[in-house]
């Protein structure tokens, strides 16, 4: 199978990413696991590799590379057995930095953006309050604008990064009397007067810090304010799709994971005196698996394609983060029943990633919000999932149209080569034609290039005539491929398809030649 | 959204193909599925208006076309309700007249071929026997050199178009010895010896399946397609192709159905409001919705890596697997969002339940699929 959304560019990136985790990362994870922490140089580490900043300008010290690459980046993180891991550094550069890159102002993104780039200043994104969660419009924190500052007090909660980190993108209320219409976003330092963080104990994604925050009176300088006022719910509502689509990465590529650690397990293990890959129905499970991760994983590139394309895809994104998530789920299980008992023991590393799953189909919107958008789109907005339309990005496109013309050169050379008609015996034998077919309602040209035929069919019936005219529809075509369809050689529709007509104006017209031609 | 597969041209040969079905073959569905079969003149009509020409050889009347033509073909005719109707209609060109496409000598392709194209014969592929289905080195239909000719005798089931077709692309064996000793003929359905019988099935009501039977049917040599003992490597070969056209067509029907099952969601009222404002129903919408529209998006890529002649064996089973499995579980679905109407006739949710229960068993059950993914993947 090709992969059209990877070039060796993106190859020779993930095997250097790859060396790097497996040097840097994967030896440590289990210390960070027990820790509960990643240190702060491994950020730095990140970002002095520029891996911190894979789409943002030269100018904040990003790299400004396409959007596959950080496709790459969330795959090889989702890959060191650790969703921890993921979390933190899926956090730092597709949740929290995009909003100040999309929105903030010079002095933010100097100040701020990069060192986020840098690794300098690890990012949060602090939306969630004890009593709201997706429901966004419904937070309680406050922020009261006092001369150059405003005064934040309220509460956040689940926030990854928010024990050692340093940066806040803050979710507030500027308008408390409005609902989504009063929802700001600010940057606060973490560490500034007033704002406390207790370190909340989880199931599993052990590696990263999650915090309940409290603000109490803190003062943020006004110049910290992201984009405008009041405008916070609509700027996070752009960001969702982002999130989304490294969730839904998430979710395929730690099943990938998850499938390649068992298939090993099970090639060693042995049962019975044979290995346990060997038995039929643990094989049938993984080939169902492994279709399942694959589907999800080509539907996800192309929702990534569409993305990169900046196209708003939220039903797509949303189907997505649903699906991969809930395929991990249940990967991890099945995986973690593969090894049986060990599956269970913390020898191993599915035991993790069995915890560290769990959380996928809650964070980030829970699979229930998802279906609730994806039936809004589906079942009360019917027409937005219907829309189409052309072009087609996907770079060997080239390569098959240049093999079209070529085939169509060669077949417009058989045409010439056999019974070449002369332009006045077409002109007449199109006259007999359209005179005894239904009128076309409208004027049709088609151009050989050096004459053409025009057939005017507004007046009750179709006058032919070889002079040049205005038209509704013109249709560049050679004269022997349409010397052949006069004589019943070639059918118009095939031609239309194989290319042999170019159509300017209304198609419509020039798919009416089938009548004209009997 | 825009679509990296289809384009104008594209979008404009699925409309008046719409038109075409519409007008000309879902008006006839019901009648075929009290009968049994397709009739006749659907062909030569499909065939008149370029339909089977699509991939053809244009030295026999056939188009040049990209491969999305094709799969416009087998999304739209399975947007008729009626599998059997699709699958009649599209036995004859993706299974029949492709093996006579890739390795027919001009003899076949001008009497038979060209015919085909223009509807005015029908054709169907005979590989199954009562003991040999997926294990296509175990088939016993047999054909013996004589003087100039193959006496041909065995046995075929299973086959669409089996009774009605004019022509047979016939799996035998010409050696003893296993998948080797396979070749591939083309038999007209004229000739003395050759006999069907239909068979009577749960759905699919509109396509007739024949059981046939060869009885010292003598075969020209020139009715050899490709080369002797070459034909499980053909057939082999044309599996991609014909699993992308069961995935295509489950997808379809998938989609068919849920849009059938959310007019009537949305038209049917309980408890004072319609039945498409009931949480419940609308997040298994949602759920459906989901994975058909992920399976599409895998489907055509591997569609497009197929057209550019990559290796997909493995994914053409994924996608083979997953799109006939869902197909079934949209099917009941729908079938429950109808409540007691699902049941009744009247409605279409009973037939497209019953045509959708074939999609896991034909062209290779899951079970082989999952046999084939699992030696690809499992080392």
């Amino acid at each position: 199978m090709k992969n059209y959304y990877f070039n060796e560019d993106h190859e020779m990136f993930r095997q250097g990413l790859k060396d790097f985790l497996a040097k840097e990362v994967i030896p440590n994870i289990e210390k960070w696991e027990e820790e509960q922490r990643i240190p702060k140089e491994v950020f730095k580490k990140f970002g002095d590799m520029g891996y911190l900043g894979l789409n943002y300008p030269e100018k904040y010290g990003g790299t400004d590379a396409d959007f596959f690459y950080s496709v790459v980046f969330v795959e090889e993180i989702s890959k060191v057995f650790s969703g921890g891991f993921m979390a933190a550094f899926s956090v730092q550069q597709y949740m929290s930095s995009p909003y100040l890159f999309k929105h903030g102002s010079e002095f933010i993104k100097e100040k701020y953006l990069t060192k986020a780039i840098t690794g300098d200043a690890i990012c949060s994104i602090a939306i969630t309050e004890p009593n709201a969660g997706s429901d966004v419009a419904n937070i309680r924190t406050t922020a009261v604008r006092e001369g150059d500052h405003y005064i934040v007090n309220g509460s956040k909660t689940f926030i990854t990064s928010g024990v050692y980190g340093d940066v806040l993108i803050t979710v507030v209320k500027t308008d408390p009397s409005e609902g989504f219409n009063g929802i700001s976003l600010l940057v606060i330092d973490r560490h500034a007067d007033g704002v406390s963080a207790t370190k909340l104990k989880k199931l599993g994604w052990h590696a990263s810090d999650t915090a309940e925050l409290a603000f109490d009176n803190v003062k943020v300088p006004v110049e910290n304010l992201l984009g405008d006022e009041n405008q916070g719910f609509f700027y996070l509502m752009g960001g969702l799709q982002l999130e989304r689509l490294v969730g839904a990465i998430g979710g395929y590529a730690g099943s990938e994971s998850a499938l390649d650690y068992s298939l090993q397990y099970m090639s060693e293990r042995e049962a019975f005196g044979r290995s346990i890959n060997k038995f039929q129905v643990l094989r049938h499970r993984v080939a169902q698996m492994a279709s399942e991760i694959e589907c999800i994983k080509y539907f996800v590139y192309n929702c990534c394609k569409l993305h990169a394309d900046g196209e708003y895809v939220v039903k797509e994104c949303s189907m997505a983060k649903l699906l991969g998530t809930e395929l991990s789920d249940k990967v991890m299980y099945q995986c973690l029943q593969f090894f049986g008992g060990y599956g269970y023991m913390e020898e191993y590393k599915m035991a993790r990633m069995f915890r560290d799953s769990r959380i996928g189909t809650i964070g980030g919107g829970t699979s229930e919000i998802m279906r609730e958008i994806i039936a809004k789109m589906v079942i009360d907005d019917k027409s937005y999932a219907k829309t189409t339309s052309k072009s087609n990005p996907i770079s060997n496109t080239k390569k098959t149209d240049s093999i079209k013309e070529e085939k169509t050169k060669s077949n417009n050379q058989n045409t010439t080569n056999t019974k070449i008609m002369s332009y006045e015996n077409t002109l007449n034998a199109m006259k007999e034609k359209a005179a005894s077919a239904d009128a076309l309602g409208s004027i049709l040209k088609l151009n050989f290039g050096e004459n053409q035929i025009v057939i005017d069919g507004t007046n009750g019936g179709n006058v032919v005539s070889g002079d040049d005219a205005e038209a509704n529809c013109t249709v560049d075509v050679s004269l022997e491929d349409f010397t052949a369809m006069v004589k019943g050689e070639l059918n118009p529709m095939g031609a239309f398809m194989a290319g042999k007509m170019k159509v300017k104006g209304d198609t419509g017209i020039a798919l009416k030649l089938q009548s004209l031609m009997g | 959204m825009h679509s990296f597969y289809f384009h104008d041209e594209h979008n404009l040969f699925r409309k008046s193909l719409r038109d075409f079905l519409d007008k000309e073959i879902v008006p006839e569905i019901d009648q075929w599925e009290e009968n049994g079969r397709v009739s006749k003149s659907a062909f030569k009509k499909m065939g008149e208006m370029g339909y089977y020409g699509l991939g053809m050889d244009e030295k026999y009347g056939g188009v040049n076309t990209d491969v999305f033509y094709t799969i416009i073909l087998i999304e739209e005719l399975n947007k008729c309700n009626s599998g059997g109707t699709a699958a009649s209609l599209l036995a004859h060109s993706t299974l029949a007249m492709e093996h006579l496409q890739k390795n027919g000598n001009d003899f076949l392709k001008t009497n038979y071929l060209k015919p085909a194209i223009n509807g005015d014969l029908i054709g169907c592929l005979a590989i199954t026997e009562p003991n040999a289905g997926s294990d296509v080195a175990s088939i016993k239909t047999s054909a013996v050199k004589k003087e100039n000719h193959y006496i041909l005798n065995g046995s075929k089931t299973f086959i669409t178009n089996g009774v009605y077709s004019d022509f047979m692309v016939v799996a035998t064996r010409t050696e003893n010895t296993g998948f080797e000793g396979i070749s591939m003929m083309l038999i007209d359905s004229k000739w003395e010896g050759v006999s069907a019988t239909p068979l009577k099935k749960l759905g699919w009501h509109a396509s007739d399946t024949g059981e046939i039977s060869f009885d010292n049917v003598k075969v020209p040599f020139e009715h050899l397609i490709g080369e002797e003992n070459q034909g499980f490597y053909y057939i082999m070969q044309r599996f991609e192709l014909e699993r992308l056209v069961l995935s295509t067509g489950a997808l379809a029907s998938a989609e068919y159905a849920l849009d059938y099952g959310l007019k009537y969601l949305s038209e049917r009222e309980a408890f004072g409001r319609p039945l498409s404002k009931f949480q419940e129903l609308r997040h298994r919408v949602a759920q459906l919705s989901s994975e058909i529209e992920s399976l599409k998006s895998f489907n055509y890529q591997i569609c497009r890596s197929f057209s550019d002649g990559y290796d997909v064996t493995t994914q053409c089973a994924m996608v083979k697997l997953l799109s006939t499995e869902l197909m079934d579980k949209v099917s009941y679905e729908v079938l429950q969002f109808l409540g007691g109407y699902g049941y009744m006739e009247e409605y279409q949710a009973a037939r497209i339940f019953r045509d959708s229960r074939i999609g896991t068993i034909g062209g290779g059950t899951s079970e082989i699929m999952r046999e084939i993914i699992a030696k690809q993947i499992i080392q």
